[in-house]
């Protein structure tokens, strides 16, 4: 069981949130995320990679931008949420 | 090497400085043209001091698992199953030497591809900025192919990439192919070779951090955006005065010459009041379009415009679309077809085909001269709360209409006809760089090119047949009226005056819409040549403006006016629209419901400002 109690998702974080990838899990979006995993890892997401919630959008706090190693990818919530992290 | 030509593709991850150095190989003298069947811009020229390699620019991508049209055309060419394109001789693959392990994966990813490759190790005085120490020749031989330092916007490191690539050309060796090929042991091996050719790790860009803290700001952010956009249509109005007036004296200083070095025949009228006055009404807005394009570009290239897109996502997202919409429909002010070609980068079809349909509705630059001679006649030059001009004021709510309605518009689109599944919103937002002045000026040159090609080509022609169709046939003897009146534009604008009627258009209007369907600033020359024809004089001795004032009623400027918001777009838009959504149905789609919604509005308008000034 890799989900522990301070396992949490990306999508979830406020800006100013540090954490570490422990995995990708794309099961809530059923059968769509294999390829979203992929693409999360084309655009720099890996496991071990440290992210930080830089900044969310002035409407909804939905979209999001994160750094993950030197880049910075904007995002929304509900694909952000495949992407797993221990909080640091 | 053979005297046959050798082709380049030059490929990357975006935001990797690929397009600066693909400028620095190739100078001014590349082509823009589009592959044919997708309507994808094709950036290609020969290599500076050696014309048998051409250099092709290709669409940036993270890997070669295509994610939209664009990255697809890059996939294709690659791996040679694109027809109208050889498979390249060698790959130039331009890394981001800040970014090393991030893109380290997509140059494993091409290894697969057997084609020689050569790596420029981009932007390395960023990374020494950075504090980023990389050791290129361990690199070089870690990949098993050469390796350059490159600093594309000093022409850094050029000399020696040349040097590397044509002699890969002569002995052409492909490096050995990684035996991974999933995403995630490529990630795993691009880490671990980055990690071990970087002698220093970076302290990351501190300038983007500080500046993004300002302009992603949850209150600055926004009113920033809006302030630069405002700033964006100020530019365009007030700075293109003076130019454009400078080009309007010279084509009248021109008229005036040939009104005395010519005899009184019709060779005379027809170079004077169909090519001088056609063309010249046209040219006058070279400075607009390019202060708008200026706009775009330094936008662009600073790294801004992806900002922008993260701040619209929420909003553009509220009617179905995704902030990756910024982009093409702002760049739709300047042009739809730049505009719809950019919608290419949408991954979500349904997305790309909503933006493509609403982008016309984006007030693009040829709209601006029509705006601009209708405002100018029918709007008194007043103030409004003591410093907002009137004239402007009516500009700005006349492109707001068109974002109003595009806004509508793509709601309604998502809710019946395209709808589709929630998409996604993944976008890379860039270092902050000073814009590249050269990147901006090719681009300028570029659109400056495009734009008197049209006006000497589209525009001239039409001019000139517009001319011949409203001289021709000569009137009877004992004619009454303008002689135009007789002629075949006289024929046909009195026969669609009958449908037009109702919304207030004369038949020289009518007469107008037609020529203006090649392409909409040629509606203001076709008004010209036909007063012009008509017999009033005040045309060539005063402007056009000051004979429609006289000859127009207020609703039916008001009206005009109203019809150009959504006025049936060019045959340019037209033949755009139909490539890329592959076929006639949303073409069609998309010309009927621009008419429906440009008579209705302009019908409303008529009627209405006609009962309130009764």
């Amino acid at each position: 069981m890799r989900d522990t109690t301070d396992s949490i998702r990306l999508g979830t974080m406020r800006p100013g949130h540090r954490g570490r990838i422990t995995h990708f899990d794309a099961a809530h979006l059923n059968g769509e995320g294999a390829d979203l995993s992929d693409r999360l890892r084309e655009m720099g997401f890996a496991e071990n990679l440290i992210v930080e919630v830089l900044h969310q959008s002035p409407f909804g706090r939905d979209p999001i931008a994160v750094r993950v190693g030197s880049m910075t990818v904007a995002l929304r919530r509900m694909d952000a949420n495949i992407v797993v992290v221990t909080s640091i | 090497m053979t005297a046959k030509t050798s082709l380049v593709a030059v490929v990357g991850n975006p935001n990797c400085g690929k397009s600066a150095l693909f400028n620095a190989l190739t100078g001014l003298r590349q082509k823009v043209a589009n592959y044919p069947g997708a309507t994808v811009e094709r950036r290609a020229g020969p290599l500076l001091g050696d014309n048998r390699v051409e250099l092709i620019d290709l669409p940036g991508t993270y890997s070669l698992t295509p994610r939209s049209p664009d990255e697809a055309v890059t996939r294709d060419v690659l791996s040679g199953k694109y027809s109208a394109e050889g498979k390249p001789d060698a790959i130039l693959c331009v890394v981001d030497a800040t970014n090393l392990a991030q893109h380290l994966r997509f140059v494993l990813e091409l290894k697969s591809l057997g084609i020689p490759m050569v790596v420029a190790l981009n932007m390395t005085d960023l990374a020494a900025r950075e504090k980023i120490s990389i050791d290129s020749k361990a690199l070089s031989e870690k990949l098993v192919m050469p390796v350059i330092e490159t600093v594309a916007v000093r022409s850094r490191g050029l000399a020696e990439l040349k040097e590397q690539m044509l002699g890969l050309l002569q002995v052409p060796v492909a490096s050995p192919v990684e035996y991974a090929t999933d995403v995630k042991s490529l990630q795993t091996l691009a880490r671990r070779i980055a990690d071990k050719v970087t002698l220093s790790e970076g302290l990351g860009h501190k300038t983007t951090r500080v500046l993004d803290r300002v302009l992603l700001h949850p209150v600055a952010g926004p009113i920033i955006l809006f302030s630069l956009l405002f700033l964006m249509f100020q530019a365009v109005f007030s700075w293109a005065t003076a130019p454009a007036d400078m080009i309007d004296d010279s084509f009248v200083a021109l008229q005036g010459f040939v009104d005395t070095a010519l005899p009184d025949i019709w060779i005379k009228s027809f170079i004077n009041d169909g090519i001088v006055a056609g063309v010249g009404a046209v040219v006058v807005f070279l400075p607009q379009i390019l202060i708008l394009f200026a706009f775009i570009l330094l936008l662009e290239s600073s790294g801004y415009m992806a900002r922008a897109a993260f701040l619209m996502d929420r909003l553009m997202a509220s009617v179905g679309l995704n902030g990756r919409a910024f982009i093409p429909l702002l760049s739709s002010f300047a042009c739809a077809i730049p505009g719809i070609m950019a919608a290419r980068t949408i991954s979500d079809e349904k997305d790309r085909l909503t933006t493509i349909l609403i982008a016309p509705l984006m007030t693009c630059s040829a709209r601006i001269p029509v705006y601009t001679v209708i405002i100018a006649a029918f709007i008194p030059n007043t103030k409004v709360l003591g410093f907002f001009g009137l004239q402007g004021l009516v500009m700005f709510a006349m492109f707001a209409f068109g974002i109003i309605a595009a806004l509508i518009v793509a709601a309604v689109l998502k809710r019946t006809v395209v709808k589709g599944k929630a998409q996604t919103f993944m976008l890379e937002l860039p270092k902050y760089q000073t814009p590249n002045l050269k990147y901006v000026l090719i681009g300028l040159y570029e659109r400056a090119r495009v734009f008197l090609r049209r006006a000497g080509t589209i525009i001239l022609v039409s001019t000139m047949v517009l001319w011949v169709l409203s001289t021709f046939p000569a009137p009877p003897a004992d004619a009454e009226g303008p002689a135009i009146l007789y002629s075949m534009v006289g024929i046909i604008g009195r026969g669609l005056a009958v449908i037009f009627e109702p919304i207030g258009f004369n038949w020289e209007i009518s007469a107008a819409l037609v020529p203006g369907m090649a392409a909409r600033e040629v509606a203001v020359a076709a008004l010209g040549t036909v007063y012009s024809l008509s017999g009033n004089e005040d045309v060539v001795a005063n402007s056009l403006q000051h004979m429609l004032g006289n000859a127009w009623s207020l609703p039916t400027a008001l009206s005009f006016l109203a019809w150009y918001i959504f006025a049936p777009q060019c045959l340019s838009t037209i033949a755009v629209t139909r490539r890329e959504t592959g076929g006639w149905k949303w073409t069609s789609f998309m010309i009927a419901y621009l008419f429906v919604l440009a008579y209705g509005a302009s019908f409303v308008t008529y009627q209405v400002s006609s009962f309130l000034l009764s």
